[in-house]
C-alpha cells in the first residue's frame, strides 16, 4: 500500500550517511550485538546487578528481528541500549553494539548524538506522548529533515515522499494539524515518518502498535515491513505480543530475565519452540481457530538481583532436571537455520511442537431457561453523541457472553450502563426477571449484590492506601453486619476462590504483580457471591501467561459456582477460549451475535470478517499476510 | 502445578509487611534528605525558642529594666527596646502566640479547603461550579487585605485573626485539592465503591481523601509559611496581641525608630521570623520531593515541577 514506487533505487540515490558497506558477495550484517550487559549501578550499599546480560544477535539489512518478552524481561532496556542510551541508574557493563562495522559504544557522546536520528532511529511506544502537543506535525517533521539535507528543495521532496510512504499523503492538511487532531494510527505513522526520514540503517521499534486497533495495527505493521524492505533497513521490533511479532519478524529472540532464551527464524520458533519458556508463552496464547484451554505459567519472572541459581527459568519449568540448577545452560542449536535455545533439553522440547497436549474447552450446556439478564433496545448517549443504539441481547444463566468491538464501539459504555455507572440510557434491562433501574441509588440491595463488576486496569482498581483484606472486605462490610471473625473467613474464602493465599490479606496493592492485583479485584467481586460478573477488558493490561491463568480462573469459577459472565474485550482469539456466546459491536450497534464457534468460524457480517482478518495470527507465514 | 504453592511462598517471602501511615512514611523520607534535615532543624530551633523561651526569659516581658535602646551588655545581651524593656526577654516571650495562631489558622484553612475541594471534584457539575466560583471570589481579595478588612470591621480579636487567615487560605487549598482529587475520583476503586451503593461521604472519606495525603502535607507546610507571615504582618500593623504583651511582629514596629541605636530590637524578631519561614519552606520542599518518591517508579525528571511549590514564596 505504501512506498512501492520508491522500492528501487531509493537507498542508492542518497549519497550521505550510507556508511560502511561490506563487500557485495558476502552476507551483510547491519547490526551485531555481542555479549551486551547492562548493569544497575551500585549505590548506597546496593550491589551492581545485571539487568540484561550475555545478549548476542545479528540483524541483516532488510530484516526484522522480533525481540519478545514479558514485562520486566529487559526488552525496553535492550531497545534503549541499541541507541547507546541507558536509563538513569543503569550503566552498560560490557559488550559491543556494532552498526555497520562500527562499535557505537566506543563513540563519544557527540558522535553518538550525530548517529541518532540519522543512522539509528527509534520509534517509541506511545506516539501521543512522543510528539510535542504544542507543535504542528509539519514543524516536527521538518525538524528531523534538517539533518537530512541542507538543500530546501531536497527536504521538500523528501517530505512529500515520506508522507506517501507512511500513507499520510492523502490526509488533508496533515502538516498543519496538531498531534491531538490525529488518530492514534496517524500519530504512529508520523512517528514512523520521523524515524524513516533520514533513511537510517538501523531502526528500533519499541512496541509501536500497542494501543492501536487490530485494523490500524495491521496497516501500521504493513507499512513498517514495506519500509524496512524497500530501504534495506535492519529493524529490531520489540513487543510482548507474540502474534504481532509473528506477523512482522523474520527472526525472533525471546527474552527472559534479561537473557535471550531462544533465537531463530520466526516460523521455526513459533511452530517448534525449543525453550520451555517460549513454549509456555505460546501455549498461553488463545487461538481464533480452536478453543483450547489456556495454560498460564506458574510463578513470576525473577527480578534483577533476585535470580535463582542455574537456569533462570528452572524454578518455573516443567521440564527442569537437577542439572538445570548447576549453571547457566549454553545455547543449544536445534536446527541448521540458526534456531537455538539456552536449555539443556532444547532438542527434546523442540521435538514436542507447540500444540501437543492442549485440551479443548468444553462448551457450557445450552439450557433454554429464562435468561439471567435481558437487554432490550438499550441506547445510550454521551452528551450529544449516541454511543449505543438499540442493543438487544440476553445472557443465559451459567453462560459467558463476550462483547467484542474496537475502541469507540461502545462496549465499555455498555458495561457502565449495566452496572449503573452511566445512568443516561434508554430501553429496558431485566435482571433475573425484574427491571433494572438506571442509576445505582434506585437499584435494590439485592440487585446490587447479585451483579458485580471487574474493571480493566488492575493498577487503578485497588485503593493503594488499603490492604488487600480491607479491599476485599469492603462490599461485605457495606451490605452485612458480620462479626469480625466470620467476615475474615469470608475474605479468606474469596481470596482462595481467586487462587490467592491467606497471607495476601496484609499486603498493599503496590506489593502485588498485575496478575495478583486482578485476582484481588476478582475476589472483591466474588465475596458477595454474585450471579453475574461484568468483566471489562480485565486481561488487557496483563501479560499473556498471566492472562491465561486469570481466564482459566474465571472459567473454573463459572463451572463451579454457576456464574454468568459478560466478558468485554477487543481480543477476538481470547473470546474463543472464554465465551459461549459472542456479540460484535460496531459503532454502538450490534452487527452480529451468536454462538462463539459459529460467529468466529463463519462470520456473516463484513465488519466481523474484516476484524477476523486483521487479527495477528501466530501461524501466518511471514510476508503472506 | 503442584510446585506452584511452594514457589509462591518463595516469592512472597521477600515482601515486606509495612505498616502504612503514609504521612509518617513521607515525613520520614523527607527528613532523611539533607534538604529536609536542614529545614527541620531550622524550624525546630525557632519553635523551641518560642515554646520554652518564656520559661527562660530573665526579666518580665513588660518590665522597664533598662533605658530605651540601651546597647547590648552582659545583663541585657540584646540591649533595651523603645521603652527600656529587655529585648531578649521580649523575644523569648513573644513567639509562642504567633506560632500557635499560625498553626490553628493553617489547620482550619487546610481542612476547610480540602473539604470543599474534594466535594467539588467528586460531585462535579453544578456543585463544582458553585464551590469553585465562590472560591474565585474569595481569591480575588489579597490575603492580607482580606484579613485587615475583617479585623478592622470587627476589631482586633485573636480568634477573628485566626479565622480570617484560615478563610483566606481555604480557597487556595480548595483549588489544589480539587485538581488532585479530580484524578483520584476517576479511579476504578472509587467506582468499585460507588457500584455497591456506598454513600458519597463515605466514598470521599475512605477512598479519595487517603490518596491526597501527600498533596495535603505539602499544602499544610506551604500554608503554614503564609500564616506566619500574615499573622506577623498583622501584628506589625497593630492588629494582634495588644501592647504591652510582646509579639515578634509588633516588636519590629515599635523598635524600628531606634534601629541605629540598638538594631537588635528589630533584628532579633526579624531573624526568627525569616528563619522560621525559610526553614518551613525548605522542609515543605523536601516533603514534596519525598511524596513523589512514595509511588513506585517515580522519576527524578518529575521533580522540577513540584519544586515550584518551594519557589512560590
Amino acid at each position: 500500500m505504501t512506498g512501492n514506487g520508491n522500492r528501487t533505487g531509493a537507498p542508492a540515490s542518497n549519497g550521505d550517511g550510507a556508511g560502511a558497506r561490506t563487500g557485495n558477495g558476502e552476507v551483510q550484517v547491519r547490526l551485531a550485538v555481542e555479549g551486551l550487559q547492562v548493569l544497575r549501578a551500585p549505590s548506597r550499599g546496593r550491589q551492581a546487578v545485571d539487568v540484561v546480560d550475555e545478549i548476542s544477535f545479528r540483524v541483516q539489512p532488510g530484516e526484522v528481528l522480533g525481540l519478545v518478552g514479558e514485562s520486566g524481561s529487559g526488552k525496553t532496556t535492550m531497545a534503549l541500549a541499541l541507541l547507546g542510551h541507558v536509563r538513569r541508574g543503569l550503566v552498560i557493563g560490557d559488550g559491543k553494539i556494532i552498526v555497520d562495522g562500527q562499535d557505537i559504544l566506543r563513540l563519544s557522546p557527540g558522535e553518538l548524538q550525530h548517529l541518532r536520528g540519522r543512522r539509528i532511529a527509534y520509534v517509541p511506544q506511545d506516539p501521543s506522548s512522543a510528539l510535542n502537543p504544542t507543535l504542528k506535525v509539519g514543524t516536527q517533521l521538518r525538524e528531523v529533515l534538517d539533518f537530512y539535507s541542507s538543500d530546501q528543495k531536497v527536504r521538500d521532496d523528501r517530505m512529500a515522499e515520506m508522507l506517501t510512504e507512511v500513507g499520510l499523503a492523502a490526509v488533508p492538511g496533515i502538516l498543519d494539524s496538531y498531534p491531538h487532531q490525529l488518530s492514534g494510527g496517524q500519530q504512529q505513522r508520523v512517528g514512523l515518518a520521523m524515524a524513516f526520514a533520514c533513511r537510517p540503517e538501523l531502526i528500533v521499534l519499541d512496541e509501536p502498535t500497542t494501543g492501536l486497533d487490530v485494523t490500524t495495527q495491521r496497516r501500521v505493521l504493513e507499512t513498517i515491513r514495506d519500509l524496512c524492505r524497500s530501504y534495506q533497513v535492519a529493524a529490531v521490533y520489540i513487543s510482548h505480543d507474540l502474534a504481532v511479532v509473528a506477523e512482522i519478524a523474520d527472526h525472533v529472540a525471546v527474552m527472559y530475565a534479561g537473557r535471550v532464551g531462544e533465537v531463530g527464524p520466526a516460523r521455526e520458533v513459533f511452530t517448534s519452540p525449543a525453550h520451555p519458556y517460549t513454549r509456555g508463552l505460546l501455549r498461553a496464547i488463545p487461538s481464533l481457530t480452536d478453543a483450547h484451554v489456556l495454560v498460564g505459567l506458574a510463578g513470576q519472572p525473577p527480578r534483577p538481583g533476585n535470580r535463582p541459581p542455574g537456569c533462570f527459568f528452572q524454578p518455573r519449568c516443567e521440564f527442569a532436571i537437577p542439572d538445570c540448577e548447576k549453571g547457566q545452560p549454553p545455547l543449544v542449536e536445534v536446527s541448521e537455520s540458526g534456531h537455538g535455545a539456552r536449555c539443556l533439553r532444547a532438542v527434546e522440547v523442540a521435538g514436542l511442537g507447540r500444540a501437543a497436549g492442549l485440551r479443548e474447552v468444553r462448551p457450557a450446556s445450552q439450557d433454554a431457561a429464562a435468561p439471567l439478564l435481558d437487554v432490550r433496545n438499550l441506547s445510550a448517549t454521551y452528551g450529544p453523541k449516541t454511543v449505543l443504539r438499540d442493543v438487544n441481547f440476553a445472557v443465559p444463566s451459567r453462560q459467558c457472553v463476550a462483547v467484542v468491538g474496537m475502541s469507540g464501539s461502545g462496549k465499555t459504555t455498555l458495561a457502565r450502563c449495566l452496572v449503573g455507572l452511566h445512568p443516561t440510557w434508554g430501553g429496558d434491562v431485566f435482571f433475573a426477571g425484574k427491571p433494572l433501574a438506571r442509576g445505582i441509588r434506585r437499584r435494590s440491595d439485592d440487585q446490587l449484590r447479585r451483579m458485580q463488576y471487574v474493571s480493566q486496569n488492575p493498577y487503578q482498581s485497588l485503593n493503594p492506601r488499603r490492604t488487600v483484606g480491607q479491599i476485599v472486605e469492603q462490599p461485605l462490610a457495606h451490605f452485612e453486619r458480620l462479626p469480625a471473625g466470620e467476615r475474615y473467613e469470608r475474605v479468606v474464602a474469596a481470596l482462595t476462590a481467586a487462587a490467592l493465599r491467606e497471607s495476601f490479606v496484609d499486603y498493599y496493592p503496590d506489593q502485588l504483580s498485575g496478575g495478583e492485583r486482578q485476582r484481588v479485584a476478582i475476589a472483591r467481586a466474588l465475596i458477595l457471591e454474585p450471579d453475574l460478573l461484568v468483566c471489562d477488558e480485565i486481561t488487557s493490561a496483563l501479560d499473556v501467561s498471566v492472562q491465561a491463568s486469570v481466564v482459566e480462573l474465571l472459567r473454573g469459577l463459572q463451572a463451579e459456582r454457576g456464574l454468568s459472565m459478560i466478558f468485554i474485550t477487543h481480543n477476538l482469539p481470547l473470546v474463543r477460549s472464554v465465551a459461549d456466546q459472542v456479540v460484535v459491536l460496531n459503532e454502538g450497534v450490534i452487527c452480529e451475535a451468536g454462538p462463539v464457534a459459529e460467529v468466529l468460524h463463519s462470520p456473516k457480517d463484513p465488519y466481523t470478517t474484516q476484524l477476523l482478518a486483521d487479527v495477528p495470527k501466530l501461524d501466518t507465514p511471514v510476508g503472506e499476510a | 502445578m503442584a510446585s506452584t504453592a511452594a514457589l509462591e511462598v518463595l516469592q512472597t517471602a521477600g515482601r515486606k509487611r509495612a505498616s502504612r501511615r503514609e504521612w509518617l512514611a513521607v515525613l520520614n523520607r523527607a527528613v532523611r534528605t539533607p534538604r529536609g534535615a536542614i529545614g527541620l532543624s531550622i524550624v525546630g530551633v525557632v519553635v523551641l525558642i518560642a515554646a520554652i523561651g518564656p520559661a527562660f526569659a530573665p526579666y518580665p516581658a513588660d518590665a522597664f529594666v533598662t533605658r530605651p535602646f540601651a546597647n547590648p551588655s552582659l545583663a541585657f545581651p540584646l540591649g533595651g527596646d523603645v521603652l527600656g524593656r529587655d529585648v531578649l526577654s521580649r523575644t523569648l516571650d513573644g513567639g509562642w502566640q504567633l506560632l500557635l495562631m499560625a498553626a490553628v489558622a493553617t489547620l482550619l484553612g487546610v481542612a476547610a479547603g480540602a473539604a470543599f475541594g474534594v466535594t467539588a471534584a467528586y460531585f462535579g457539575g453544578r456543585w463544582d461550579g458553585i464551590i469553585m466560583r465562590t472560591v474565585d471570589i474569595v481569591l480575588a481579595f489579597p490575603q492580607l487585605v482580606f484579613a485587615l478588612l475583617l479585623v478592622s470591621i470587627l476589631g482586633p480579636k485573636i480568634w477573628l485573626i485566626v479565622l480570617a487567615v484560615a478563610i483566606s487560605h481555604a480557597p487556595q487549598v480548595a483549588r489544589v485539592t480539587r485538581a488532585a482529587a479530580l484524578d483520584i475520583c476517576e479511579r476504578d476503586y472509587v467506582r468499585a465503591a460507588q457500584i455497591i451503593g456506598m454513600p458519597a461521604r463515605q466514598v470521599m472519606r475512605r477512598e479519595v481523601l487517603p490518596n491526597l495525603t501527600s498533596v495535603l502535607m505539602v499544602e499544610l507546610g506551604l500554608r503554614l509559611t503564609y500564616s506566619i507571615l500574615v499573622i506577623a504582618g498583622l501584628s506589625f500593623l497593630g492588629f494582634g496581641l495588644q501592647p504591652p504583651a510582646p509579639s515578634w511582629g509588633y516588636m519590629i514596629n515599635e523598635n524600628r525608630i531606634g534601629l541605629v541605636a540598638n538594631p537588635w530590637g528589630v533584628l532579633a524578631p526579624v531573624l526568627l521570623i525569616a528563619a522560621l519561614t525559610i526553614g518551613m519552606n525548605t522542609l515543605t520542599d523536601a516533603i514534596a520531593r519525598a511524596s513523589l518518591g512514595v509511588g513506585r517508579g517515580a522519576d527524578d525528571a518529575l521533580l522540577p515541577g513540584i519544586t515550584a511549590a518551594g519557589a512560590m514564596t
